[in-house]
């Protein structure tokens, strides 16, 4: 099967992207909130004010939100334990995620979740799953919800990692779901490491496009660290999945942020997490906007005003919350 | 009219097939369960009346369907997947465990996974070691599951139309050495509410408390000890979680004896669990004897016939445990 590599950069950017100031102005807004989202989220773990733990995708925004733009409202998306950037891409509100990282009953799950599971069903977030490759085959589920009941504009997107490339349940799953036709879009993040171990060391072919090719699927690949890109390799991709079937999208990026909290980055030089510093997602969509002259100085900074503050409210709004009650410690075992 | 007798095997089928023709959201799914039948030839027919996207033929790709029934369930469907062996469960463990039986609660209530895992479980057929376990406690462990195991025709229809309809993930084991008994089983629909135990035969001097193929077994010698004027009560659990504890609690205090029969390996099994129940509340003031249990021995089943008998309980076992302390 084809492989569509996507070098799609900002500087060959799609004119009429250029002239929808919205969308634009939406998806830095959306990358900016989850940047200042995951910092927040580490100062208030190191002061001692969270509790449990935490993964964070700080370098990987351009990912989890170009994708999660560009699929439809009613798209179906399954993320991971490092699921908090796509999971504000698809709409989830800051206040409720916030609230659940700090085990609030207003938290998106009541705080039975935490960090790691903030699925939101109503935004189609089906689910936030702590095992690794876990969610694929769940994916494929929601999908045959879709084929059966024959909706005909709806795709089910499964975020995976390079480590969860190598679990069964995702080489399962893709076979699964392409052999019944499937509506599902596996898309691949790259960001080179599975907790510490680099790609090289997990498989011997590290070209995970050619993943696709034994499953009789399509791949599409594009730089992660370039929103416009993975959205408009996105959008193409999801096209190709209503038409055609399910596809591989995978994503180059980089986790600048370590594994978890407990992570003392000893598999990794500094100088490696600098470079992709220098290229991270956020930053750089902001200086296209600027260079282009599509946005003014005063906007972007804004924007960065705007996302602060919100996470402010959101975190003040957290704190006055209540615990859950105990009383209700063991509701919703069971339906 | 007489009443009419069907098997095990066609009770299950013709729930699975009343509550498909009942609710298009439910679809069966598994392992050769197409044009093959299944396995077991449970569900002759039903490719020919509901067609391939309702009886969904998978690859040998445990993790991968059952999944997708997760996956399906959480989106709206009703899926009954089939596991070809109860087994397997053990190659798509983290769906169970980690995964059907977390979803609502971890959450927060917003999902529900209303799907039924059937499967055929436990041994006598010669099968060996990894084809004949029965691994019901290990499900009745974990929160957020709920475990069947029906004994009987008439039950394996009323609990299995039960299971379709309700909105957890319901592990369905039906003993492979009971899919060709009979019994009678009314042609029109009826349920049997999933938590609530039967009393199979009366008795006033020793309550065998039991579920699934054992409790033929339990039968046969409460019957040969009748024949001596010694009466004993057969209970039948069917549903181990959520368990009927006060079926359980009030049959030992009417007849003061307890005997917990389980085809499973008896260390660590689901016996402990009611003996707990029972030690733990007041029928323990009402006992006149210890507590004895009668499991599998602990062991892997063997495959020769002879091995085989002597590590799984039988009669003769049970029967023995009763003597002691009737």
């Amino acid at each position: 099967m084809e492989c569509v590599v996507n070098r799609l950069s900002c500087a060959c950017m799609d004119e009429s992207l250029s002239d929808d100031r919205e969308l634009l102005r939406e998806m830095l807004e959306k990358m900016t909130v989850a940047r200042k989202f995951e910092e927040k989220v580490f100062e208030l773990y190191c002061k001692g004010l969270l509790h449990g733990t935490i993964h964070l995708g700080i370098g990987e925004e351009a990912a989890g939100v170009g994708t999660a733009m560009a699929l439809a409202p009613d798209d179906y998306i399954l993320v991971t334990h490092r699921g908090h950037g796509p999971a504000i891409g698809k709409g989830c509100c800051v206040n409720a995620m916030m609230a659940e990282i700090l085990g609030k009953q207003s938290g998106v799950c009541c705080g039975r979740g935490g960090s790691m599971h903030i699925a939101d069903l109503d935004k189609g977030i089906l689910d936030a799953n702590g095992i690794v490759g876990a969610n694929a085959p769940i994916a494929c589920g929601a999908a045959l919800t879709i084929k059966l009941r024959g909706i005909k504009d709806r795709v089910c997107a499964a975020f995976f990692g390079d480590g969860a490339a190598n679990q069964g349940a995702v080489h399962e799953s893709m076979n699964f779901a392409a052999v019944r036709g499937l509506p599902v879009l596996f898309c691949l993040v790259n960001n080179q490491y599975g907790v510490s171990m680099h790609i090289s060391g997990a498989m011997k072919e590290t070209d995970l496009t050619k993943r696709a090719i034994g499953y009789g699927m399509k791949s599409f690949e594009c730089d992660g660290n370039d929103v416009l890109a993975v959205y408009e390799t996105t959008k193409e991709a999801r096209e190709y999945v209503l038409r055609e079937g399910p596809c591989l999208l995978v994503e180059h990026t980089y986790r600048t942020s370590g594994h978890s909290k407990s992570d003392r980055n000893l598999y990794r030089s500094q100088e490696e997490i600098a470079q992709w510093e220098a290229v991270n997602p956020v930053a750089r969509f902001s200086n296209f906007l600027l260079e282009r002259g599509l946005f003014a100085r005063e906007e972007i900074d804004g924007i960065d005003r705007y996302s602060k503050d919100a996470i402010e409210t959101a975190v003040r709004l957290a704190f006055a919350a209540p615990d859950p009650s105990t009383a209700g410690a063991i509701d919703d075992v069971y339906a | 009219m007489p009443e009419r007798e069907i098997t095990y095997a066609e009770a299950v089928r013709e729930a699975m097939c009343e509550e498909m023709r009942l609710d298009r959201d439910v679809y069966f799914m598994g392992e050769d369960i197409g044009v093959h039948c299944g396995a077991f030839g449970i569900s002759a027919g039903m490719l020919e009346e509901f067609g391939p996207d309702r009886v969904i033929d998978t690859p040998i790709s445990e993790a991968a369907f059952v999944g997708a029934g997760i996956g399906s369930a959480i989106t709206g469907m009703r899926p009954i997947v089939e596991l070809m062996f109860s087994d397997f469960m053990a190659v798509c463990y983290d769906q169970i465990i980690n995964q059907a039986a977390k979803t609502r609660y971890m959450f927060g209530g917003q999902a529900k996974v209303p799907m039924v895992i059937r499967t055929p479980s436990g041994g006598g057929t010669g099968a060996a070691a990894q084809h004949s376990q029965s691994l019901e406690q290990m499900y009745c462990h974990v929160p957020g599951l709920k475990v069947v195991v029906p004994s009987t025709p008439y039950d394996a229809k009323g609990l299995l139309k039960s299971a379709v309809r309700d909105d957890n993930c319901v592990i369905f084991l039906e003993q492979k050495l009971l899919y060709c008994t009979k019994g009678v089983v009314p042609e029109e629909g009826y349920t049997i509410p999933l938590g609530s135990a039967d009393v199979k035969r009366e008795g006033k001097d020793l309550s065998i408390i039991t579920y699934g193929r054992t409790v033929q077994m339990s039968l046969a010698v409460a019957g040969r000890l009748a024949a001596e004027g010694r009466s004993v009560e057969v209970l039948d659990l069917r549903t181990l979680s959520p368990l009927d504890t006060d079926a359980i609690i009030g049959s030992v205090k009417k007849t003061k004896k307890a005997v917990i029969v389980h085809e499973a390996v008896k260390f660590g099994g689901f016996g402990g669990e009611i003996a707990a129940t029972i030690a733990g509340s007041d029928a323990f003031y009402c006992l006149e004897a210890p507590i004895k249990r009668v499991g599998a021995l602990y062991s892997p089943i063997p495959f020769n016939p002879l091995l085989e008998r002597t590590v799984l309980p039988g009669e003769d076992r049970i029967e023995a445990a009763v003597r002691e302390i009737l």
